[in-house]
């Protein structure tokens, strides 16, 4: 038993699905210009990542190896689409704002990796944990850089003024920067230097060494 | 022998080797069946939902633009709150199309529709929207016999979206009483502040045409000098344009050109 939450608990850091594996960036970026959104983001991956894990992993030992990825999109396309349809009846205004990216989730590398490395070999108790371990994982991410973009992009908290704007008589000069999409990166560019900083055993080789170094190891 | 009752023709399926040729065609149209009922049941179910969530995001936004035109609650209260009439005209002829009725009335739906739309030449199309709808709902208040305000729904190709507006004009049809933009995805932080109320707080009272009736107004680089000139927003200079064309094509010949032009000779 004691296997189990590891499952849970390694896709948070040592396995963190953006931030070790760099899978699922694109929505990371597009969604994060507030919490709000990153957070409703992180809910809908996770009920996808959840349910996709569930059905796949239940259905594991009847899919033909042939046809095994489209069954698995198809199922996980049907989860999306459920999923941005309730949005857009219960939470119409943040489904306006995450736009197509709810959609998108379908081709999230993160979604379709998991149905075909854990839930197509597991049984269906340690399938959902992994679901649940890697949904976390990615939105703990996703919130991190949210709340980072939301506070100092607009100086708002979950649409709370925390900075009061200049625009609207404080002192805070809001950072348009952040409300881009680069400014994700370089977030996430920071955020990894710092894990690996304190985990040096999520560093990977360099691959391709300068010609110095690879001559000096060669003699 | 062969047992044909469903549970044993289902357990000899599940039996069979999953390469089987038969099984794979199995599997694939069972799970595209299940997906195909959870995927439209939802969506049936959950449409008026939906469908109500845009109209009333619709009327809310055309709600506060009228809120917040000066003096226009005044106007709505003294008049009666069912004031604001709702008209739907038609754009080829200029004149109110009674047969349509404005509680039904979708002006996307009208606009896609090759029997209720006319494709625009490239030179025409200066909005950037390929057909323009043959019938559009429109919304006036008057005070006696007096238009007070007309109110005309207008959309144009942004830099990255569509970008859809309400344009108040006031009585004089040459006065911009306010303007709304209603949904729009353009570049946060840059295109999308055409939405800001800072921004939006430059139309009214901006002029239409000049005397000669040549509609000059329009989004400029930096600061408007005259009474034609809006400021225009610093880094989004596709969204400015697409706003400066789509008020041009809308208030021109091909869009409500006509309908003005009975408004002014008073015929509606």
């Amino acid at each position: 038993m004691a296997r189990l939450p590891k499952t849970v608990i390694d896709p948070i850091i040592d396995q963190n699905p953006i931030a070790v594996q760099i899978l699922g960036i694109c929505s990371a970026l597009a969604v994060t210009t507030s919490l709000t959104t990153a957070l409703t983001m992180s809910l809908a991956v996770i009920a996808v990542l959840v349910t996709g894990n569930l059905i796949i992993s239940l259905i594991r030992n009847h899919i033909p190896t042939s046809i095994r990825l489209i069954i698995q999109i198809v199922i996980i396309a049907s989860f999306v689409i459920v999923v941005d349809q309730l949005l857009q009846a219960f939470a119409f205004g943040i489904s306006q704002r995450l736009s197509i990216f709810v959609s998108l989730i379908v081709t999230n590398c993160l979604v379709l990796g998991r149905a075909e490395a854990f839930a197509m070999r597991n049984p269906v108790g340690p399938s959902l944990l992994d679901a649940l371990g890697n949904g976390f994982g990615y939105a703990v991410v996703l919130l991190i850089v949210g709340a980072i973009r939301e506070l100092f992009g607009s100086g708002t908290l979950l649409g709370t003024q925390v900075l009061p704007l200049t625009t609207e008589g404080g002192w805070y000069p809001g950072l348009s920067l952040m409300l881009l999409a680069p400014s994700a990166f370089f977030i996430l560019g920071i955020l990894i230097w710092a894990i690996r900083s304190v985990r040096r055993a999520q560093v990977e080789p360099n691959e391709y060494p300068p010609a110095a170094e690879a001559r000096e190891a060669r003699s | 022998m062969a047992d044909w009752t469903p549970l044993a023709l289902w357990q000899r399926l599940l039996a069979l080797p999953n390469e089987s040729r038969v099984k794979t065609v199995a599997v694939a149209v069972l799970v595209s069946a299940v997906s195909a009922v959870v995927v439209a049941g939802t969506a049936v179910t959950l449409r008026p939902l939906q469908e109500a969530n845009r109209a009333a995001e619709r009327q809310a936004r055309l709600d506060a633009m009228i809120a917040e035109l000066p003096g226009m609650a005044d106007i709505l209260t003294a008049s009666g709150a069912d004031s604001l009439e709702t008209v739907i005209v038609d754009l080829r002829s200029g004149t109110v199309a009674e047969d349509l009725d404005p509680a039904g009335f979708d002006l996307r739906a009208t606009a896609q529709d090759p029997a209720t739309s006319t494709a625009l030449a490239a030179v025409d199309d200066i909005a950037g929207i390929g057909r323009r709808p043959d019938f559009s709902r429109i919304y006036l208040v008057r005070v006696g016999e007096a238009l007070r305000l007309l109110i005309l729904p207008v959309y144009a190709t942004g830099y990255q979206s569509t970008i859809h507006a309400y344009l108040a004009l006031e009585g004089d049809l040459n006065t911009v009483a306010a303007l709304s933009i209603v949904e729009q995805a353009e570049t946060p932080g840059l295109g999308a502040r055409v939405q800001d109320r800072k921004w939006l707080d430059l139309w009214p009272g901006k002029k239409i045409a000049n005397e000669q009736g040549r509609v000059l107004i329009s989004v400029v680089r930096g600061s408007g000098q005259t009474i034609y000139e809006v400021d225009g927003i610093t880094g989004a200079t596709r969204t400015s344009n697409a706003v400066t064309n789509m008020i041009r094509f809308w208030l021109g010949e091909h869009g409500y050109g006509p309908v003005l032009e009975r408004f002014r000779r008073g015929e509606l």
